[in-house]
């Protein structure tokens, strides 16, 4: 048990903190409600697939500056196909999508190991690509998505035999991020190929001599990114109904909850539930501060002194942790 | 005769101009514990790395069980039965010891059974590797490669970083291995343990086999001289008188060092360098003279020990404190002391601007003229003077010793500094260290080139296993009595006279 809570005490530690800031939502919003939280899940789904596509890439000892584009791209191109098209049209946009931004990832860490180009400079190279791409595909914000998709994460889920009290606080959006994400994480944990991913991000050198094949394994993490990164393409034109060209602010709040989630960012440690829960966090954080009618200026001030004392206390938990 | 389990012929490798093997070969007989041998750079690792598929030869075959084999990875090597456990623990750090067997396909229960065996009582799978500590490691490490039954073993320096009595089980365990047939590849720098392990020794020398002996009682001398080539018979011409160096015993020394311990690698070191002397040290790799220079520059706490300047007991925190006490360190590695993007005269300026008492316009001409005069005095040449990074070699090691003259230090440790550099200039930076040390400037150099201890320095402090195991005066410090040395072997002729007399220890045989 012990041993549990020091393994997940990072997680642990930002799950209090997310009920901390619950509460204190409450607090300073009374009718803090159901539907508000369904609207906050909604707001975060974008931003936890581009949260899980960083943390998936960072893991195995990598870095993606080309998320935000990804989703941009996967997104207009969704949305110009599906534009003017029958609703069971979009049955074959959806799978196509996903499969596209699978091999864009897989593209990036191909570039990766065959060039010896580092990680950074190709995904930040690899950014301007997909917006140019995306560009092509779309001028300007449009396009359309199929209505049976926008309903995916509109509104709650039915649970019979429970009460409306409690249905009303599992929003879709929340449900359809919590099985994305295992029908990935998942199947990774059985085939034992997760090991391989924390093992080239932990020591390239010692995964190498162990039999892990290391550039194949490289290229995996960055096709799973992609992935990931599709599905928040298709979480935007869900929510939003159109495909917007130009990329959202996700790459740099991608690489904040991945600190804040307790993924190391030289690779090799951390999980996925970590930096989901703190990009939960981030965004209520913009919420209650917007409740409490702070400058937004300030509010960017704000996010990153919690993001660097958070990081520091870890530190200092850690140290005093292994010195003990 | 019994058909060799592992056979490599002609394996050659190199890299750019560079040959790292040329005709190397190597034959393992079944249930034979065989030893590979070899000088510094002679090619042991790389033929290590070829065998078991990390890197990939330029020429040579190699045949397992009378079959050819390509071995590409590791895996590869691991599905042909050749398992290596290297000197580096090859344990993932973020993973737990059960995920790290989960990686390697290891069956636990085997793994569990050998640990015990060897000595680790008290193993928590569920234990990070990170938190384990590094002589368990290695157990682990071995452990591991043996819970798959592999025919043949290859084990580089496996004892080297282990206690005695977890050693003493290693060795143990590799006998039982032989005894069951299976083949062991054994590298270590100890005689002790090749001669009471194996049946027969490679010996490599620059990238060639040159030898391949059975282990008998009074091999060794065979074995170093196998090593050294020609080399032994070389004239003894280039011996050099000590110099006026060698000052009267009752000098006070410059650097005074007694029962330096560093960690587990290095273990009860004495010694005194003086005024004006250049005193060399010599050891085979990781025999803890890293850890001795870092302590001594102050980047590792010594965690035993004393260590007087000019009579005043030190501790040094931070590079900073050695500095101020008048200790600079060159290291080997050019890129670890220089700014490589920052011209030549900042990287000389570097440390006498980093004092902040220093800041300020008015030095700006002073510190200009010593950098210059700095600069003179080793002929540096400057015509690529806007990076350092675009100078030779051996230009740069002028570089980082040149800012020590300027900083005006008394004590210079060099770890290697001729490493990579051109013929000439290594005749000019021994040249630079015997005019320093006749200006009473004092100068410990660790050196891989053993020719050079004849050529630069007074005597030679041999280290082997983290001890001082003995001192020569530079007459008889040819190559072949430092090799001897090197391996803890003990001297032939003891002649304790003239600065060994007043050695507090007396050469210690190998432990």
């Amino acid at each position: 048990m012990t041993r549990f809570i020091t393994r997940n005490g990072w997680v642990l530690g930002l799950l209090a903190l997310l009920a901390l800031l619950f509460v204190f939502t409450k607090a300073i919003q009374p009718f803090y409600g159901a539907g508000d939280f369904g609207s906050l899940a909604r707001a975060v789904l974008p931003f936890a697939f581009a949260v899980a596509a960083q943390t998936i890439v960072v893991i195995a000892g990598g870095i993606d500056l080309s998320i935000a584009s990804m989703m941009a791209l996967t997104s207009v191109t969704a949305a110009s196909m599906m534009n003017g098209a029958s609703e069971e049209f979009a049955l074959l946009v959806v799978p196509f999508v996903l499969v596209m931004g699978l091999l864009l990832g897989a593209l990036n860490g191909l570039l990766i190991v065959v060039t010896r180009v580092p990680d950074i400079v190709v995904t930040l190279a690899m950014l301007f690509v997909f917006q140019g791409a995306a560009l092509l595909v779309l001028e300007a914000p449009g396009g359309a998505a199929a209505d049976w998709l926008k309903a995916l994460i509109t509104g709650t889920v039915q649970l019979p035999g429970l009460p409306e009290a409690i249905t009303a606080w599992v929003p879709k959006a929340l449900v359809l991020l919590v099985i994305c994400l295992a029908l990935v994480w998942i199947p990774l944990r059985l085939s034992g190929l997760d090991l391989s991913l924390y093992a080239i991000g932990s020591n390239p050198l010692a995964a190498f001599r162990s039999g892990v094949p290391v550039a194949r394994t490289k290229i995996l993490s960055y096709a799973l990114g992609g992935l990931f990164g599709a599905m928040g393409g298709l979480s935007l034109t869900m929510s939003t109904g159109i495909g917007a060209p130009i990329p959202g602010p996700y790459l740099l709040a991608s690489v904040a909850a991945v600190v804040l989630g307790g993924v190391a960012l030289g690779g090799g440690r951390g999980g996925i539930i970590g930096p989901i829960v703190a990009v939960i966090i981030l965004r209520l954080v913009r919420t209650d501060l917007t409740l409490l009618a702070v400058d937004p200026n300030v509010t960017a001030i704000i996010e990153g002194t919690i993001m660097v004392i958070v990081v520091m206390f870890g530190a200092y938990i850690a140290l005093r942790g292994r010195s003990s | 005769m019994t058909e060799p389990l592992l056979e490599a012929t002609g394996v050659a490798k190199t890299y750019g101009a560079v040959a790292a093997l040329r005709n190397a070969s190597l034959s393992v007989r079944p249930g034979e514990v065989h030893a590979l041998m070899g000088a510094n750079g002679a090619g042991k690792s790389t033929l290590v790395k070829i065998l078991t598929g990390a890197i990939r030869p330029n020429a040579g075959r190699i045949l397992i069980r009378g079959k050819e084999h390509r071995v590409h990875s590791p895996a590869e090597a691991r599905r042909a039965g050749l398992v290596s456990v290297y000197q580096e623990p090859a344990l993932i750090p973020d993973l737990d010891v059960a995920a790290n067997l989960r990686l390697t396909r290891t069956p636990v229960e085997p793994f569990r059974q050998w640990v015990r065996e060897l000595g680790v009582d008290d193993l928590d799978l569920r234990d990070m590797a990170r938190d384990v500590p590094l002589a368990v490691l290695r157990i682990l490490d071995l452990a591991r490669a043996l819970a798959i039954a592999p025919d043949v073993l290859l084990l580089d320096e496996m004892t080297a970083a282990l206690p005695a009595n977890l050693a003493e089980k290693v060795l143990d365990v590799v006998r039982r291995q032989s005894r069951a047939g299976r083949s062991v590849i054994f590298i270590s720098h100890r005689f002790i343990e090749i001669s009471s392990l194996c049946d027969r020794a490679t010996v490599l020398r620059d990238g060639e086999t040159v030898g391949v002996v059975d282990i008998a009682p009074g091999i060794e001398e065979k074995i170093v001289e196998l090593m050294l080539g020609a080399k032994i018979e070389k004239a003894r011409a280039a011996a050099r008188r000590a110099g006026k160096a060698a000052k009267p015993a009752d000098a006070r020394p410059r650097l005074k060092v007694r029962n330096l311990s560093v960690g587990n690698k290095l273990h009860d070191v004495s010694f005194d360098l003086a005024n004006g002397e250049v005193a060399g040290v010599v050891a085979l790799e990781g025999q803890g003279q890293d850890e001795l220079f870092a302590a001594l520059s102050g980047s590792t706490p010594a965690a035993e020990g004393s260590i007087e300047v000019d009579g005043m007991p030190v501790k040094f925190h931070r590079p900073a404190d050695a500095i101020g006490a008048g200790i600079a360190y060159v290291p080997g590695d050019r890129a670890e002391a220089l700014l490589m993007q920052q011209p030549v005269r900042e990287n000389i300026a570097l440390p006498f601007s980093a004092h902040w008492r220093n800041w300020g316009p008015i030095d700006r001409r002073r510190e200009g003229e010593r950098v210059t005069r700095a600069i003179e005095r080793l002929q540096i040449d400057t015509r690529a003077q806007r990076e350092v990074q675009r100078l030779s070699g051996g230009n740069q090691q002028k570089v980082t010793i040149a800012r020590w003259i300027a900083a005006d230090v008394r004590t210079i440790l060099c770890f290697d500094p001729t490493r990579g550099i051109d013929v000439r200039t290594k005749q000019e930076i021994y040249r630079l260290l015997r005019e320093l040390a006749t200006q009473g400037k004092s100068i410990l150099f660790y050196t891989s080139e053993l020719e050079e201890i004849q050529l630069a320095c007074d005597r030679a402090i041999v280290i082997f296993g983290g001890r001082v195991v003995d001192v020569l005066p530079v007459e008889i410090a040819d190559e072949a009595a430092l090799t001897r040395a090197a391996y803890g072997l003990p001297r032939n002729a003891k002649e304790d006279v003239g600065i060994l007399a007043d050695l507090p220890n007396p050469p210690a045989s190998s432990s």
